[in-house]
């Protein structure tokens, strides 16, 4: 971290270009009282008392813990080549690309971007990423009300609770209803959700696989929704899509995905990224920047932020949303990560973390007491029944350095014995097998 | 300059509206379309909309500059020209005949809009 110090010299010398005799006369226009009397901070300290402070705090993470936590974000294996890539001062320290003459470099990494979960989501168009997947679910659903003009969002209950809650709050001011579908044992009950549609509905929003794991095909959902006009969104598991029916097979208006998984180690609550793609029809509507490609007078090839530039960054009051940043740097690490692992990369990437979550299905559920929620096929995450309440076997395994996943009760009341176990590749058979023994020894 | 046809009424925000029976016609002047240059996009209202004298009732957006359109007339949209969604651009070649905009079922005859020549006037004043 640079240390910048601001000597007397400098600070009279700014203050003089001002025009302001001292640091007061610098905040004048704030009324005294609504100055903070006091920083919460505490004394300056030395280098090394400071570094041995947070040292301290670092030493009570645990980063040996064997951990099939999922619920929506996950640890992969980052390739070193992310860091070092996006950690260029050209990408990292790039301002916003308004400017198309100074910004070639970030835009047209946020076109490659756009073209790789286009192509991963098996949409026509994407943005240039917003915050983080809740946002681009309550961005996807404001598209379907300004486009239908209809005031229902109908939501499946099998969406990530986190992004149900964000996307509560964010409409809670609007004049909209949000219609939540029950799901049953964990499985999205199509039946219901297209029940649930009718000609006020504005969008239909599920996710696949669902927050339980469960796979699903939305196609009738959403052909039932395009019969009253209504959008069909989906927010999917960007890694899965490789091997699941895509969000554009299904026939969804809108897709978007938390973009984490996607080269972004797991931090505390982010940054995350927000994934959104759409058909063509409806990029008048899209949210955020789109970067375009184009070619200039000397037939050369520019990128630009195209279609709706003066609406976001002008027009404020018109704009499609006041979700005027975008998580480029994110973006651009999800890019490298995609372009490292291609195709055939992330399709085996899948595919093993699904042949992993299987070998723990199988050496789980072969204890007694333990088995599937529900026999909907399933990911690299799983719903398990225990014979004891789910945050009582995670307490009694962080002992053992283990978290063997995500206690359903806090957000479904019901499921206090399920447990939502995950598996990337940072989870090894053997792990699997020392994991499957120790839940057996403890039940 | 083109001239402005004298069976028109024009509005100072520069749209033009043709009165047939109780219905009206609405789109920008030839004028307007020549300032704001070529024409990329026109967000229209929909059939059934209600619009009001002087409020908004879509924009239109130009590579230079995104405005808003401003409905001389108050009454409910009965048809939109919904040609202009493939190709806006109808607004620059033929702002008087297919790039017209919408078709409203009047609640009052409007008042206060001026005639070819008054419009024309008005045209030179704003320094064109």
């Amino acid at each position: 971290m640079p240390y910048i110090p601001h000597t007397q010299e400098e600070l009279h010398e700014m203050l003089s270009v001002v025009g302001v005799r001292d640091l007061d006369g610098l905040f004048a226009d704030i009324p005294p009282e609504m100055r903070p009397k006091q920083f919460n901070l505490p004394k300056g300290q030395s280098e090394a008392a400071v570094c041995a402070y947070f040292e301290g705090l670092a030493a009570k993470n645990c980063p040996d813990i064997m951990s099939f936590l999922g619920a929506g974000y996950y640890a992969h294996d980052i390739p070193k080549a992310v860091d070092a890539l996006s950690g260029r001062s050209e990408f990292y320290t790039s301002y916003t690309p308004y400017q198309p003459e100074c910004s070639q470099g970030t835009l047209q990494a946020i076109f490659e971007f756009q073209t790789a979960v286009s192509r991963l989501m098996g949409m026509d168009c994407a943005n240039a990423s917003v915050y983080d997947g809740g946002s681009a679910i309550f961005e996807a659903a404001m598209m379907a009300v300004r486009a239908t003009r209809h005031r229902v969002l109908v939501v499946d209950e099998a969406v990530n609770p986190i992004w149900r809650v964000m996307l509560a709050s964010y409409i809670s001011s609007l004049d909209l209803e949000l219609k939540t579908v029950k799901q049953e044992k964990g499985v999205s009950r199509l039946d219901a959700l297209m029940a649930a549609i009718d000609d006020t509905t504005a969008a239909v929003i599920v996710q696949n696989p669902n927050f339980f794991g469960a796979v699903a095909d939305y196609t009738q959902v959403f052909a039932k929704a395009r019969e009253h006009k209504a959008f069909g969104v989906i927010s999917v598991y960007p890694v899965m899509q490789s091997v699941l029916k895509t969000p554009g097979e299904m026939g969804a208006d809108v897709a978007v995905a938390e973009g984490q998984s996607l080269g972004m180690p797991l931090s505390f609550g982010g940054p995350y990224l927000g994934i959104m793609t759409c058909r063509k029809e409806h990029i008048r509507q899209f949210p955020g920047r789109i970067v375009g490609r184009t070619n200039d007078l000397d037939g050369k090839t520019g990128y630009v932020l195209t279609l709706q530039a003066r609406e976001q960054h002008i027009r404020r009051a018109k704009a499609t949303s006041n979700i005027c940043s975008n998580q480029a740097l994110c973006a651009l690490r999800s890019l490298i990560y995609m372009s490292l692992l291609g195709p055939c990369g992330l399709t085996r990437l899948a595919e093993n973390n699904m042949a992993l979550t299987r070998y723990a299905v199988e050496r789980l559920t072969a204890i007694k007491g333990i088995e599937l929620l529900n026999d909907a096929p399933y990911g690299n995450e799983v719903a398990l029944r225990l014979p004891m309440p789910a945050q009582s076997l995670v307490d009694a395994l962080a002992a053992h350095g283990c978290v063997p996943g995500y206690p359903l009760g806090r957000y479904y009341p019901g499921m206090e014995n399920v447990l939502l176990l995950a598996c990337t590749e940072r989870n090894s058979r053997q792990q699997i097998g020392m994991l499957a023994e120790t839940v057996g020894g403890l039940l | 300059m083109a001239t402005n046809p004298t069976d028109l009424l024009y509005s100072k925000s520069h749209e033009w509206l043709r009165l047939e029976g109780d219905e009206a016609v609405v789109g920008i002047t030839h004028f307007a379309q020549e300032s704001l240059g070529d024409i990329t996009y026109v967000e229209l209202p929909l059939v059934g909309d209600e619009v009001s004298e002087e409020g908004e009732f879509g924009s239109v957006e130009s590579v230079k500059a995104a405005s808003d359109l401003v409905s001389p007339v108050s009454g409910s949209v009965v048809g939109i020209n919904t040609a202009l969604e493939q190709a806006p651009e109808k607004c620059n070649g033929d702002p008087y005949g297919e790039g017209w905009l919408m078709r409203v079922k009047y609640s009052r005859k409007p008042e206060g809009l001026m005639d070819a020549a008054a419009y024309e006037a008005f045209c030179a004043t704003e320094g064109h």
